[in-house]
């Protein structure tokens, strides 16, 4: 794997196909915890901090102990006990050795075990058969996407908190359609294929 | 829960006021993933169904066995066996809805909706109406899902469930089958039951304001 190789991974997890607004992974917080930027940040990047780290954890659980005893079939059960205790640890780890950080991720370090986007990328990395370098770029690309998706809508939603649209469409209805027109314009970044 | 709702109850707050897509808004991840036709959707709503019934009846089994500190951790096993069974059974039966739907098949153990209902209803009631609580959230999530999906493929594509609707002078708008179609569907049917919502509130409140009047007047 070359470095331009791993540049375009990379870009091509940002940009093209973005976790969320192509992909669909993630939706869930997406939506739930992008009323406010500085939130949406602190979300987006205990993501993809857990992202990074699970992709190099279930790539090489995967390939060094389910693929030699012929366990494939378990993946999905494993790697989401991989990515609970991974959850688990790292708040463990934050919590004595980094409380500012900690703090400030507050109650989304536990919520990311639910988020299919960290589970999806696991699986999407046994998938597409990626290496284990390719994996945790992969990993870490997948998870800057959704920061930067999470952090575009929450900055649109900071602006129509100010705003009056019809009476049905308050709430989530206009977040959503806000969302389809940023997903429209990440549609543009469709034709840069490698 | 302490008064135990009916059969009937339960269908109507899963399907209708309940609706775990349009009313609660669990789920959303699949049901925009993979509404891009009619037929998707049906298979994606049956399978979440599926995976519901048999997690809900077999949390509730053992729902005085599992301790409280680790029950989530619990039920996720659970529920990612049953997933996996599914999984391998859809991959051998039914190989082109394998296809079509992907690594969302594996997803349905993330699922919002699915620990949902173990963590408030399953886990606190007995075995069948457990299974009812899973039998009607899963078919009104498979409901939500197949009008978004239907949605969806006629604008997007001119058919449901594969048949054509129109002649051949319909253009489809393909940004409905694309991903920004499905943010767009859906916010614009939960706008619609916003406002089937608050015309239902608005026809109860007049209705009590009529009643309370009556029996003013025939207490006079």
């Amino acid at each position: 794997m070359t470095l331009s190789g791993i540049l375009m991974l990379f870009i091509s997890a940002v940009f093209i196909d973005n976790f969320v607004l192509t992909k669909f992974l993630g939706c869930c917080p997406f939506l739930g915890v992008s009323s406010k930027p500085d939130t949406a940040l602190g979300m987006g990047c205990a993501v993809t901090f857990v992202m990074t780290l699970s992709s190099a954890a279930t790539n090489l659980l995967y390939n060094y102990i389910l693929v030699p005893a012929e366990l494939e079939y378990l993946k999905t059960v494993a790697f989401i006990l991989v990515i609970a205790s991974l959850v688990q640890m790292i708040e463990f780890f934050l919590k004595n050795k980094l409380p500012a950080l900690y703090e400030s991720l507050g109650i989304y370090l536990p919520l990311i075990t639910t988020n299919c986007a960290v589970l999806g990328a696991a699986l999407l990395n046994i998938q597409e058969g990626y290496n284990f370098i390719q994996s945790v770029v992969f990993g870490f690309g997948s998870g800057v996407g959704f920061t930067m998706a999470i952090l575009i809508l929450a900055g649109v939603r900071s602006r129509l908190h100010f705003s009056n649209p019809p009476r049905s469409f308050r709430g989530i209805p206009i977040v959503l359609i806000t969302a389809g027109l940023i997903s429209m314009a990440f549609m543009g970044f469709s034709g840069m294929k490698f | 829960m302490t008064e135990k709702p009916t059969v009937k109850e339960q269908f109507r707050s899963g399907i209708i006021t309940n609706n775990p897509t349009f009313v609660q808004l669990l789920g959303t991840c699949p049901a925009l993933a993979t509404t891009t036709s009619a037929q998707n959707a049906f298979g994606m709503g049956i399978s979440v169904t599926l995976i519901l019934i048999f997690s809900n009846l077999f949390i509730s089994l053992l729902r005085k066995l599992i301790p409280n500190q680790i029950r989530i951790a619990s039920y996720i096993v659970i529920i990612s066996g049953f997933v996996t069974m599914l999984e391998m059974a859809i991959k051998a039966f039914l190989p082109s809805l394998s296809n079509s739907l992907g690594l969302f098949i594996p997803l349905i153990v993330v699922n919002c909706i699915i620990l949902a209902r173990a963590e408030a209803f399953a886990s606190k009631n007995k075995p069948i109406p457990s299974v009812i609580d899973g039998l009607t959230m899963g078919l009104g999530f498979t409901v939500a899902l197949v009008i978004l999906g239907s949605v969806r493929e006629i604008i997007g594509n001119g058919t449901i469930f594969g048949l054509s609707l129109f002649g051949s002078w319909y253009e489809p708008a393909v940004l409905f089958i694309l991903p920004p179609g499905a943010f767009l569907t859906l916010g614009f049917i939960i706008a619609l039951v916003q406002k089937l919502r608050a015309r239902r509130d608005e026809y109860k409140r007049q209705r009590e304001i009529e009643t309370r009047r009556r029996k003013r007047e025939a207490g006079i």
